[in-house]
């Protein structure tokens, strides 16, 4: 583990390790924008990282293990398997179309030689089983190696079928699917520390699913107002506490945090804490609930803090204080100023997730012309980088970025107008124990790593 | 863009203004300015989510809420109440946020001062009202259809997810609505048109107003003929900000307008039958 305080921070020299497509087969999608990537996320030991896209596909790849006694050689990312969670849907009833995109995955911890993995587009979650073949039976008494059938009269022995090597095939196979739970969008799952239950949380909603059932789940959240006119607060993101199975988070709109206890009562409209910062009237606007809504929340890996992203900032809050965070980093101020053109070009909806390095000492979050934002908690620092082909060449140390604000541009920083709004980063991951991290522009995942000499 | 609207409304307000309140009032005007082009922008934004297929709740939430912190604004430093006392009844009291449809629909003869400029005529059965309060001008008439925009909408918004196609069409649209008064006025017509064209051609009565295509009445053109779609550039120094690919506001409706057989956005009977009424109201405004 890398000592903060006396080395260079990784951040200061981490590099390319490769720039992945999502789509692997060029061949099978005719829709550029089913390439976007809309989710990322490493598994509980960092072997394995899978990403969806809008097209309902699931790509995994997996960490190569040659020089394993070298942990800090460079890591490369294969891909693992591919395959389609969801397929676009139409509901009748309400003549909408249901999108196939992967809004969240969720990975279960490994229990036995395969993996699983939650993934949810809109309106249904499945569990996928990821397993690996690599031993085929040979010698079969009654059939042939293509698999025809012998004709009896033909077999004059009897022999034993064996195990044969052969090259390994990953298979997913759709282990169950968790459909009918919900009226809106789903925006997240988490998967619960009991490794029995999982949640999942649409705008109204959250529902409390058993990993084995299907047909049934529990409302434990519903914020839905009798009359939907009244409607002024929906819930953007939900989790549950890493060790404690009765507890969970979720965020609304108006970017506060409610914390839930389980044991309390079957329905959990009644929070245990409220976590809400007083706002600041100096920077009042028309603007100021939109840029509030959380868009992520995410719990520290010790399980003592939580991490919410609003449109302009990352808080850290100790699950001990309810009534303002203990951190507040600024992600891109320097947008604080154009709110306005932000709303108009709908860039202010954006939600950007944000995520916890292994040791929580780190914690990273994306933004606008492929930048990407890491903030040393502890070091009090924070750096800027670029995640794109023409900054990004392999065992390149990255350059740190400066956006200039206003007045006079220096060499090197890039001003504000000049931001690519289309280039946004909303989905980061850090793998659990390393310093790799993965981030993923609009079609492009780029896995980045600390450079070692 | 700007300061063409302002002047206009210094030039008709007086002779005598002192170099200080002028610059007051022009701070305060752009930002009434500012402030209800961010309104108008946002009803858009909310209409458009009635037209797409998928409306992203969490939007629609955060949209409607700012539209709603503006109304209250407007109603604390009284232009909203300006507006609303020009249709002050019995019974309806000038602080009522959200003002009835019912109100808005009120004919002629019941008030003497300020009325409301209905460019839509639908099937006959609206009466046309023109601003007389010239302050006012380019303000209360988009409040107005505005604020007729956000009695009906916002339920639209909601609802939409939720109802069963059955619902879904013209029953929806009527249960959302506000005001009881309505039920009578549509019953007065010939019966021809349900909700829906009234909803569509408020929504398209802000479009027509801002986009300033050619009305009847040659007062309502000189009177917008300067306000155009640039207005809504408030950040002038960010050139780089309005990306191509983004539609913005105006796009999607520029693109809905002429031809309802768009394969890129019908997708639901509810929208087709929609288009076919802005079509329809389309041509009798055009008079074609």
């Amino acid at each position: 583990v890398t000592d903060l305080r006396v080395m260079v921070p990784f951040y200061l020299k981490i590099h390319l390790v490769e720039s992945v497509r999502n789509l692997t087969d060029v061949s099978v999608s005719a829709r550029p924008t089913a390439d976007i990537i809309s989710t990322v996320e490493f598994n509980h030991s960092g072997e394995l990282l899978a990403t969806g896209d809008k097209g309902g596909r699931v790509v995994i790849f997996q960490q190569e293990t040659e020089n394993k006694s070298q942990p800090q050689c460079r890591s490369e990312y294969n891909v693992y398997s591919t395959f389609q969670s969801h397929e676009p849907e139409f509901d009748y009833l309400k003549s909408l179309e249901i999108e196939e995109k992967i809004n969240k995955i969720r990975w279960l911890p490994q229990k036995n030689a395969a993996q699983f993995l939650l993934s949810t587009n809109d309106k249904t979650i499945k569990l996928w089983k990821i397993s690996e073949r690599d031993k085929r039976p040979e010698g079969y008494n009654l059939k042939e190696e293509d698999g025809r059938y012998r004709d009896a009269a033909t077999i004059t022995t009897l022999r034993v079928p064996v195990f044969r090597p052969m090259d390994l095939m990953v298979e997913a196979s759709p282990r169950r699917v968790f459909a009918n739970g919900h009226t809106y969008h789903i925006n997240s799952i988490s998967v619960n520390s009991d490794n029995e239950t999982y949640l999942s949380a649409d705008d109204l909603r959250i529902n409390l699913w058993h990993l084995e059932i299907t047909d049934r789940s529990f409302n434990v959240v519903d914020i839905k107002p009798a009359n939907m006119e009244e409607l002024t607060e929906v819930i953007t993101a939900a989790e549950f506490h890493p060790h404690q199975c009765n507890t969970f988070v979720y965020s609304s709109s108006k970017g506060t945090i409610r914390l839930c206890d389980m044991r309390a009562s079957a329905l959990c409209d009644k929070h245990s804490k409220l976590f809400e910062e007083p706002e600041d009237p100096s920077n009042r606007s028309f603007f100021s609930e939109i840029i509030s809504s959380i868009s992520d929340v995410k719990f520290s890996h010790n399980g003592r803090y939580m991490m919410t992203r609003d449109y302009l900032s990352v808080k850290i809050w100790d699950l001990n204080m309810e009534n303002r965070p203990v951190e507040t980093y600024q992600v891109h101020e320097y947008l604080r100023s154009k709110l306005c053109s932000l709303y108009e070009n709908d860039c202010i909806f954006d939600k950007f997730e944000c995520c916890w390095n292994g040791n929580d000492s780190v914690v990273m979050t994306g933004s606008y012309n492929n930048f990407f934002r890491m903030l040393d908690r502890s070091q009090r620092r924070d750096v800027t980088l670029e995640a794109s082909r023409e900054s990004c060449k392999p065992r390149q140390v990255l350059k740190p970025r400066r956006v200039c604000a206003g007045g006079k541009r220096k060499k090197d920083e890039i001003s504000v107008d000049s931001l690519d709004f289309n280039k946004k980063i909303l989905h980061t991951a850090w793998h659990p124990q390393e310093n790799i991290i993965a981030v993923a522009t609009t079609n492009n995942l780029y896995i980045f790593q600390e450079k070692v000499n | 863009m700007f300061s063409k609207g302002t002047k206009r409304k210094f030039s008709d307000g007086g002779e005598e203004i002192s170099d200080e309140s002028l610059l007051g009032a022009r701070v305060a005007s752009s930002y009434s300015l500012q402030r209800q082009s961010l309104l108008d922008m946002s009803l858009i934004k909310l209409q458009l989510c009635h037209m797409l297929v998928e409306p992203n709740l969490c939007r629609s939430v955060l949209i409607a809420n700012t539209v709603r912190q503006i109304q209250e604004e407007m109603t604390h430093d009284g232009s909203w109440h300006m507006v609303t006392e020009a249709f002050c009844s019995a019974g309806q009291s000038p602080s009522e946020r959200l003002v009835a449809t019912e109100v808005l629909c009120r004919s002629r003869e019941q008030d003497a001062e300020p009325k409301l400029f209905s460019v839509i005529s639908y099937e006959g059965c609206r009466e046309e009202e023109v601003v007389a309060d010239e302050t006012l001008c380019s303000v209360s008439v988009s409040d107005t259809v505005s604020n007729v925009c956000l009695a009906g909408r916002m339920g639209q918004c909601w609802e939409k997810s939720e109802l069963s196609g059955v619902e879904r069409d013209e029953e929806a649209l009527e249960d959302s609505r506000l005001g009881s008064g309505e039920d009578e006025e549509i019953d007065t017509e010939d019966g021809a048109s349900t909700e829906s064209p009234k909803t569509i051609g408020q929504v398209f009565g802000t479009f027509e107003i801002k986009n300033g295509s050619p009305g009847p009445d040659s007062a309502l053109e000189e009177l917008f003929s300067d306000v155009d779609t640039s207005y809504y550039d408030l950040d002038t120094m960010l050139t780089g900000m309005q990306s191509a690919p983004k539609m913005g506001p105006y796009d999607l409706l520029d693109s809905l307008a002429p031809s309802h057989s768009s394969p890129s956005i019908v997708s639901t009977p509810n929208c087709r039958s929609d288009l076919n009424e802005l079509d329809h109201i389309m041509e009798i405004i055009v008079g074609s």
